[in-house]
């Protein structure tokens, strides 16, 4: 029941939720959540997302399923971009329906905590000089983001 | 077996993907890393700190004990950085 895309292309938040609740009566909340790029204080000109096709898919499909279980959820969206985005163009979206609005927040949190440390993306880091920089490292406090779940 | 490296693991090795065939005795993913690090200065570059780099056997995280029977596609990569 959850729509994964993985796709260079931008995405529109607002067009996503009305698909999610579009003729429904059943949503009582939804919770969307935006990634964007940040040209962290003018240094960057882009961000460059690699990604491992198939696997990318298939474990924001487990991540997705998982939180179907512990959450009832009416809907769930999670897209992702790869390729070059620049700054303030978004990068990922989880949109979270649900009848009230705590599970529909803690499915949201939740699947961003663990797409950071289990879904196959690689972020580059593309220089205002026009050269490229350095992959950025993974952070400690996003594996301790998604142990806090249990 | 086709193996398949990612971000800053596809670089030092300099390949996006290859093809090898493994010699007996080659039961888990920390058995393949040890293999191919007597390859070659590239694999030894890339693999120089173990505990980092992550491995998927066709497309599922897996541990460095994990066995790679039966495996299509293998992959390794440094810890993820999406979202």
């Amino acid at each position: 029941m959850a729509t994964i895309r993985i796709q260079a292309e931008p995405f529109d938040p607002a067009a996503e939720t009305a698909v999610l609740t579009g003729g429904r009566g059943d949503v009582g909340a939804t919770v969307a959540f935006t990634g964007f790029c940040r040209d962290e204080g003018g240094r960057l000109s882009a961000l460059e997302l690699e990604h491992y096709p198939g696997m990318a898919e298939a474990e924001i499909a487990r991540i997705a399923g998982e939180a179907q279980a512990r959450w009832s959820l009416s809907g769930l969206t999670v897209i992702h971009r790869h390729g070059l985005i620049r700054p303030g163009e978004p990068i990922v979206l989880v949109l979270a329906a649900s009848a009230h609005r705590r599970a529909a927040f803690e499915a949201a949190e939740f699947m961003m905590d663990y797409l950071k440390t289990r879904a196959p993306f690689w972020k580059r880091e593309h220089l205002k000089d026009g050269t490229a920089g350095a992959w950025v490292e993974a952070k400690e406090s996003d594996d301790a983001a998604t142990e806090r779940w249990g | 077996m086709k193996l398949v490296y990612f971000a800053w693991v596809r670089e030092r090795v300099g390949k996006t993907e290859e093809t090898l065939d493994l010699p007996d005795g080659i039961a888990t993913i920390a058995d393949l890393v040890r293999w191919l690090k007597s390859k070659g200065e590239e694999y030894e570059y890339a693999f120089e700190n173990e505990a980092v780099v992550r491995a998927a056997v066709d497309h599922v995280h897996v541990k460095p004990e994990a066995s790679i029977a039966g495996a299509r596609e293998i992959a390794f990569f440094p810890p993820m950085t999406g979202g």
